[in-house]
């Protein structure tokens, strides 16, 4: 990465090397620590939290650029298919409206997939010319026709069901931690979809194309509310974990935390974040197990020779595109995954929060800030980038306290300045990542 | 069957607001293809940097507005304003790249670093225009509303359907016409231009020839600022200013670039056109049209809208995945492969 790659850093403290992934882990555990101290343990461990699925998120896309060179800029869009995968997973089905349209929408939609399949069919069989095209084009008509007269009533049936709180069809009602993996397959469906189309061409071919199907999926969400009630949102998800409520009135846990000298209400908060946490760090641990034995192994010293120099690569009859397209595939999983259990903490799948700079754009800080190529540095970058998103708020608001202060209270430069302070999270963003990419272009724990 | 009343309601709701916005959408293709072709590599910052050019000139037409002023005759106060735009954009731009992009050049840096680079870049000027102006939604059009309003143009010629063609509409038609001109003239008939087609085509050779790289880039920059802001001000008339529709853009401008033919002008043109012209034709509801072209109890009851409007960067997608399977290198042969 980048030329300046070759400095070689001061010997000590910040040597490479296990010490200094010690040292590192360990100052982002004191900004931790530190909130929990001055702020409160509640925000603290949420923030936490979010750090670990965003851990997961920054390994993802880690595998992608790190290992392989593959610019994803779709990140959102994989993030949010794992949040729908929560819904169809976990919630109850919708009594009347799978009688009322479910087995014609699974009709429609299967109507739909014949139809791209028989378009393709055609276009591998036929002859190249002419009557090709027209063929591919007639069987691309005539099925949409068919699908939109089967899609059509069956959405509408559905979406008059209940509308007011269903007008969906609603999940399995399966345990919600089952949604995890399926979040992590539908990604790894989509990131099929657009491999097999931009990969093997110009790198920023592949950026356009995610970029395009990130906004699609997020489009869909939005609009299609048989599915998951679009912008009206999914809320009210079942939890992996114990509910507040419930630990509030269970006299054993009040009984308990009451002995250690804890405000039960404060407590059963505290006791369902560490729930998740237990979890979350589970997923985490397993997955970056995983990722260091891959990229230590045959596969991993192949995915890096790929990207160090594909031509040699591929002289040594290494299939590149195949490669690229498996682990698009891996890396586009894992930010399923860590957008299924990002809905299962939200309680809830809010299509209209899905916001590029936030799931797409901050999750590569992370991965660059962290370390590209460095499974231990991603998560760190995942940790720090993400405390210091939901630091720099209050940071900018003490610091414009005291820039402003000297104005009068009611000058409209005052209140501007005042209301805008959340806007430098942006502005932070973008100067970490510029200065990390021009100062330290490896990274926080460089690739070894 | 009622042919004219068919074709003015296809005029209306179709042609002219396509023509309208594929003119936008070319100017800002224009910008993304000539960074392309002088430092190669594809800057997500260019719907931020329209963003951050339109801004300026929002600010300076509100001061304009705010003195007085109320259009330049039927035409909007925004005009007078978009040079200061323009220059301010020119100066952001020229900023980011001395403090930027100018290093990587140096190391000669793989272009997807410097697209990540400008992913940096479009966090910073993303965050510089929200902290700005704000996220909301922004309108500073003045001025005539329409060349012909719709009832006028009934009363006109008696028809049924009415026609509007609105300023916004007609004035970006014309500045990206004379945009457009000036920039093939400039590229075509001036030395600088003439060094920056060398350059874009072979930067050895024309580094040997005695070319100075830095001259080139920084006239690429400030090309770029004129057609980003001018692309984003058109824009910003015809719909609203909002940051965040801005950086979206994105997508059906890249689109245009690509299909076009990435490094390909001529391309950029074309492919704006193609990508507003499918995007508005596929979303548009076409039962009054058809309507007017059958007897009346032929009316059918759909909308007769392919897609919802909702899945307008569906459009863009689906043309770029078709122009990247059979022709990777674009309608007019860019230089990407």
């Amino acid at each position: 990465m980048g030329g300046a790659a070759s400095q070689r850093q001061a010997p000590g403290l910040l040597a490479e090397g296990p010490a200094r992934t010690a040292l590192l882990f360990g100052l982002v555990a004191v900004l931790f620590v530190g909130t929990g101290l001055t702020q409160s343990w509640n925000t603290t461990l949420a923030i936490f939290n979010m750090g670990l699925v965003s851990a997961i998120m920054a390994l993802g896309v880690n595998m992608q650029w790190g290992y392989a060179g593959l610019f994803n800029i779709g990140v959102m869009g994989f993030v949010a298919l794992g949040g729908l995968a929560a819904v169809l997973v976990s919630m109850p089905p919708v009594p009347g409206a799978w009688e009322a349209g479910g087995p014609r929408m699974i009709l429609a939609l299967l109507s739909g997939a014949a139809t791209v399949a028989a378009a393709i069919a055609v276009q591998k069989r036929m002859p190249p010319g002419k009557l090709r095209a027209v063929a591919v084009a007639a069987v691309l008509v005539g099925g949409f026709v068919l699908y939109r007269a089967l899609f059509d009533p069956a959405r509408d049936a559905i979406e008059a069901v209940n509308p007011a709180q269903a007008g969906y069809l609603g999940g399995l009602g399966l345990p919600i931690v089952l949604a995890w993996p399926v979040g992590g397959l539908i990604a790894a469906g989509a990131a099929w979809i657009v491999g097999k189309t931009a990969l093997g061409l110009r790198s920023d071919y592949l950026a356009i194309a995610t970029l395009g199907i990130a906004e699609i999926i997020i489009a869909v969400l939005k609009n299609e509310d048989w599915l998951a009630r679009g912008v009206k949102n999914v809320s009210g998800l079942p939890r992996p974990v114990p509910y507040e409520v419930d630990l509030q009135q269970s006299p054993a846990f009040v009984e308990r935390v009451s002995g250690w000298g804890f405000d039960p209400v404060i407590a059963s908060s505290i006791a369902v974040k560490l729930g998740y946490a237990g979890l979350f760090i589970l997923v985490l641990v397993v997955l970056v197990a995983a990722a260091q034995a891959a990229l230590n192994s045959p596969w991993g010293r192949m995915m890096r020779a790929i990207r160090d120099n594909e031509t040699a690569a591929e002289a040594m009859g290494k299939d590149v595109t195949r490669r690229h397209l498996q682990i698009f595939i891996l890396g586009s999983a894992i930010c399923g995954l860590a957008g299924a259990m990002m809905t299962t903490l939200d309680g809830q799948l809010t299509p209209g929060s899905y916001q590029p700079l936030r799931f797409t754009f901050l999750v590569w800080v992370m991965v660059i800030v962290g370390g590209s190529g460095n499974n231990l540095g991603a998560v760190l970058g995942g940790f720090l980038i993400w405390w210091l998103w939901v630091m720099v708020e209050p940071l900018g608001q003490g610091l414009m306290g005291i820039v402003t202060a000297p104005m009068p209270d009611g000058s409209w430069l005052k209140a501007h300045l005042l209301d805008s302070v959340q806007y430098m999270r942006l502005f932070t963003m973008g100067l970490v990542l510029l200065l990390v990419l021009r100062f330290s272009p490896r990274g926080l724990l460089p690739e070894r | 069957m009622d042919l004219l009343n068919a074709f003015v309601a296809f005029a209306n709701f179709v042609l002219i607001p396509a023509t309208a916005y594929g003119a936008q959408l070319a100017l800002g293709a224009l910008g993304v293809t000539l960074i392309y072709g002088i430092l190669r590599f594809s800057n997500i910052a260019h719907g931020d940097t329209m963003a951050f050019g339109t801004m300026v000139t929002i600010l300076v037409t509100w001061g304009l507005q705010g003195m007085g002023m109320d259009g330049i005759g039927p035409l909007p106060t925004a005009l007078l304003a978009l040079p200061v735009g323009i220059a301010a954009c020119a100066l952001w731009l020229l900023a980011t790249d001395r403090v930027v992009y100018r290093f990587y050049r140096a190391q000669k840096a793989a272009p997807v670093i410097l697209v990540i680079v400008s992913m940096g870049v479009m966090f910073v000027t993303n965050g510089v225009v929200r902290f700005v102006i704000g996220t909301d939604d922004q309108r500073f059009s003045d001025g005539e509303r329409f060349i012909i309003s719709a009832r006028t143009f009934r009363e006109m010629t008696g028809l049924e359907e009415g026609l509007a063609f609105r300023t916004s509409q007609g004035l970006t038609i014309v500045v990206a016409a004379v945009a457009v001109a000036l920039l093939f003239w400039f590229l075509n008939r001036t030395r600088t231009g003439k060094s920056m087609r060398a350059f874009s085509d072979n930067e050895d050779l024309a580094l040997l020839s005695g070319i100075n790289p830095e001259r080139v880039v920084m006239v690429a920059w400030l090309i770029t600022a004129a057609l980003a802001t001018t692309a984003g001000v058109l824009y910003g008339l015809d719909k609203s200013f909002m940051p965040f529709t801005y950086f979206q853009l994105l997508l059906p401008i890249f689109a245009a670039a690509v299909v076009g033919g990435l490094g390909s002008p001529l391309g950029a043109i074309a492919g704006g056109f193609v990508i507003a012209f499918s995007e508005v034709t596929v979303t548009y509801a076409f039962r009054k049209v058809v309507s007017y072209l059958g007897p009346e109890e032929w009316s059918p009851d759909g909308l007769l809208q392919l897609l919802s409007t909702d899945y307008k960067f569906a459009v863009s997608f689906a043309i770029l995945v078709i122009v990247l399977i059979y022709r990777p290198t674009g309608l007019f042969r860019g230089k990407a492969v």
